[in-house]
């Protein structure tokens, strides 16, 4: 085929950090006007490949052709000038700017008197491209005050305004609700209609099926497939990317319900939840359904003494507990894995053992004084329990993979021996190999006799783990179900409407 | 770069002052006077950095060391007299008062009792009202200069009789450097083997992940501020004993030294990095270079400037490194 008909032609991109060869020859084309979607375990390469695009890294071989014609990136900005914008996972605006002055940021349109920036035309251009694609969003609002779905299309007329012709995606709708997320493939689908390229990043394969016109799969730095989405289903895509057959994605659940351990009636807090009742027994996971914004992380939080409670009662194992602070429930044998890894979670630039053992110094003995060995020790037992994969313990939480970086913070709540586990989105942005080992490691939790309460946007994976649902919407709790009695169409319905 | 390599610099840095004193000014320089000097006089300043080690690695700051310093000399000083028999009429004058042990030990007591509150103060304001650290110790560094020139008008106090934390000697070594030595032990001890350390390093890290961890944020950094005020204040007792006298305007533009010592000595200013072992290097090297620009005849003016571009250069070559690195 003639490359002058791909609108982007990255041919034979090899690229090395020291001794670990991240790209090899990778090549990857995108045609006009199409959905290609980028799919690959973490660490397969998807974000240096895109670095290389966006200009950040330099290759180390191999050319890049945009509309037919050779280019080199030196700089991000090279990139920009020919046309190709990415939209991260995190967004890169200014908050406390409003829409239209992000849009302009750094190219600012000039009024006739020197150097006053001229605001009645960037409003009017911001609006005009509104109007010309359909968003709803007003240019003068100040990006702190908007949903992340809104941010995102700040983000998408930054792009637009520059006259990019390719757009990157890399996990664009993990922040978003379920309508905000359909939004987004709307919009997706008219940036297509109108000539554009999406390279779209997701770990979410219904939404990959859905978007994408092209499928390119990576593995191991290289590309192992590239098709047409039409010629793929989403078992073949999977094995594609681990390369074997995930024949059973979910781990087998065999209930045998204990006691009832954690009871929870009437829990009310200032953060909008009211009135939140439901009880867990021993060895059972119970998910968590809901819209973003409907109040499931605020339960979270209450239940893990983060936000005072207002109004009801906890009660665990029969007895009345008050949880003031974390500290106090982690006491008290309750742990959450926050669903902002890096904001809550995490500190990155420590190391990792320092990150697993934050909260366990007091039960494993260690209350003043360290004991090295003895660290050491329970790090190598309990990274092997999750297996994370690190060069060492003492290796600096940054050097981990997202995934790697959760079950460390997993490994963190198996050592604290808690037995009232909370998972907040437990497999958000990680890749599909690391997902079925944090659904097998909730089993294996469960089956120990743990109480379980798992949140999750992602109504498979519930389906797949839980034993029973709740759902709720705006603060309330309004859904009990048992997962073998429901359907996804169900929950959602109790969900949205 | 590697952490070997990060330590590698600051102490290349002090080899290379080092020499060129040696090379510039070697009889005024390379003398046991000198250099004695310049230990004992660092060894004031280390004792507070150990202090702002810790503020620094949890993100904090703490701005207000050097004027607490001359409060607590003040404060301890008064206590001393007053312990002594001294009527007031006798401490305004600066009348020789031969001073107890009690005494003696009274006045140290209460001189690093001042420092711990002041600092415990500082950290209540920080945690419970939620102000930044720059804020609260800004504001501090005013009240306590204020207050320690309150105290007798603007004069010193004079405690000639006060010779223990100078010439007093602990099996032949000098009381000040074997409190230095106890000092560098117990927290470096306490920074590298102990929860207590972690958690400083975590809250520095994340503060938001070390409290979802159940680590009591707001003990600890009230804990991390008590004992830079603690130590602050012993520092202002050594001092305070080498003069003979306490001064209301001792460790004028002090925090300067004591922070650029500890940035030179590799503390990320934003908090989750540093060693101790840094910081000591870091205190020597702006020691000596003090030191030595002062014999080479260049006057405080200029040596404002100087400690002023190091503290610039330092935190660029790493950030610079920090930057190679991702």
């Amino acid at each position: 085929m003639n490359t002058e008909t791909y609108a982007l032609r990255m041919e034979r991109i090899s690229k090395a950090f020291g001794a670990v060869q991240a790209l090899s020859q990778v090549t990857f084309q995108v045609r006009p006007a199409t959905v290609h979607a980028l799919c690959g375990e973490n660490g397969a390469g998807k974000s240096t490949l895109m670095k290389v695009l966006a200009g950040v890294y330099q290759p180390d071989a191999g050319e890049i052709h945009v509309g037919g014609q050779r280019r080199v990136f030196a700089t991000p900005g090279d990139s920009l000038a020919a046309g190709i914008s990415m939209l991260y996972q995190e967004l890169d605006l200014a908050e406390h700017m409003t829409v239209f002055e992000n849009v302009f940021l750094g190219r600012e349109l000039m009024s006739s008197i020197p150097w006053k920036v001229d605001r009645t035309a960037m409003i009017a251009k911001t609006r005009a491209l509104c109007k010309q694609y359909g968003f709803e969003i007003d240019p003068e609002s100040l990006i702190s005050s908007l949903t992340p779905g809104q941010c995102q299309i700040a983000e998408l007329l930054k792009a637009l305004m520059r006259e990019a012709r390719i757009i990157v995606m890399d996990e664009p709708t993990s922040s978003l609700s379920e309508s905000e997320a359909t939004r987004l493939f709307q919009i997706v689908r008219e940036l297509r209609g109108r000539g554009l390229s999406i390279i779209y990043i997701s770990h979410r394969m219904d939404e990959v099926m859905d978007l994408a016109d092209d499928i390119s799969i990576l593995r191991d730095g290289a590309v192992v497939h590239s098709d047409r989405a039409r010629n793929l289903d989403i078992g073949k895509i999977v094995k594609h990317m681990v390369g074997r057959e995930l024949a059973d994605f979910y781990p087998p659940r065999s209930v045998s319900p204990g006691p009832v351990y954690v009871e929870v009636s009437g829990l009310g807090t200032a953060e909008g939840i009211a009135d939140i009742g439901f009880e867990i027994r021993r060895g059972e996971v119970v998910g968590m359904a809901g819209l973003v914004g409907a109040g499931r992380t605020e339960t979270a939080r209450a239940l893990f003494g983060v936000q005072p409670l207002l109004t009801g009662d906890i009660r665990l194992g029969g007895r009345r507990v008050a949880l003031r602070n974390p500290a106090d429930a982690i006491r008290n044998g309750v742990a959450l894995l926050t669903e902002d890894r890096k904001r809550t979670g995490l500190c990155t630039q420590l190391p990792c053992s320092w990150n697993l053992m934050l909260p366990n110094y007091e039960r494993t003995g260690m209350k003043h004084v360290l004991r090295r060995s003895h660290e050491q020790a329970l790090c190598l037992e309990y990274g092997a329990k999750t297996r994370t994969k690190w060069s060492e313990p003492d290796a600096p939480m940054s050097s981990l993979s997202g995934g790697n970086q959760q079950k460390v913070l997993i490994a963190r709540w198996l050592l604290a021996d808690a037995e009232f586990i909370i998972f907040d989105e437990p497999t958000r942005g990680i890749d599909v190999g690391a997902k079925r080992e944090i659904y097998g490691l909730i089993n294996e939790l469960a089956a120990r006799g743990k109480a379980i309460l798992m949140i999750s946007s992602e109504l498979p994976e519930l389906f797949g783990v839980c034993d029973r649902l709740l759902v709720m919407r705006r603060g309330r709790l309004v859904g009990r179900l048992n997962v073998s009695q429901t359907t996804p169409e169900e929950v959602m319905h109790l969900a949205a409407v | 770069m590697n952490k070997f390599a990060k330590q590698l610099l600051p102490f290349c840095s002090l080899i290379f002052v080092f020499s060129l004193w040696t090379f510039l000014v070697p009889h005024e320089f390379l003398t046991t006077t000198n250099l004695t000097n310049v230990l004992s006089r660092s060894s004031v300043n280390m004792m507070m950095a150990v202090g702002m080690t810790f503020v620094i690695i949890t993100g904090g700051i703490d701005l207000s060391v050097g004027t607490m310093m001359g409060m607590c000399g003040m404060m301890g000083a008064l206590v001393m007299l007053l312990l002594g028999g001294a009527s007031w009429a006798d401490v305004a004058a600066g009348t020789h008062i031969s001073l107890s042990f009690g005494a003696v030990a009274g006045g140290i007591l209460a001189g690093v009792g001042c420092g711990a509150f002041c600092g415990w103060v500082n950290g209540m304001l920080i945690t419970r009202l939620r102000l930044a650290p720059f804020i609260v110790t800004l504001g501090a560094m005013s009240i306590f200069r204020g207050v320690s020139l309150l105290v007798n008008n603007g004069k010193p106090f004079t405690v000639s009789a006060f010779t223990q934390l100078d010439s007093g000697r602990l099996l032949g070594i000098p009381v000040s450097v074997v409190l230095l030595a106890a000092v560098l032990v117990v927290m470096g001890f306490v920074l590298k083997y102990t929860r207590f350390g972690r958690y400083t390093f975590a809250i520095g890290s994340n503060v938001d992940t070390a409290f979802h961890a159940g680590v009591n944020v707001r003990r600890l950094l009230v804990s991390v501020y008590a004992v830079t005020g603690a130590l602050t204040g012993l520092a202002a007792m050594i001092t305070t004993s080498r003069a003979s006298s306490a001064q209301p305007t001792a460790g004028l533009a002090l925090e300067l030294d004591i922070i650029a010592a500890v940035i030179i000595g590799g503390c990320s200013p934003s908090g989750g990095r540093g060693t101790l072992t840094g910081t000591i290097i870091g205190t020597l090297l702006i020691g000596v270079l003090r030191n030595g620009l002062t014999l080479c005849g260049i006057s405080t003016n200029w040596q404002l400037v100087a400690i002023g571009l190091i503290i610039i250069l330092a935190v660029a070559a790493d950030q610079m490194a920090t930057r190679r690195e991702r």
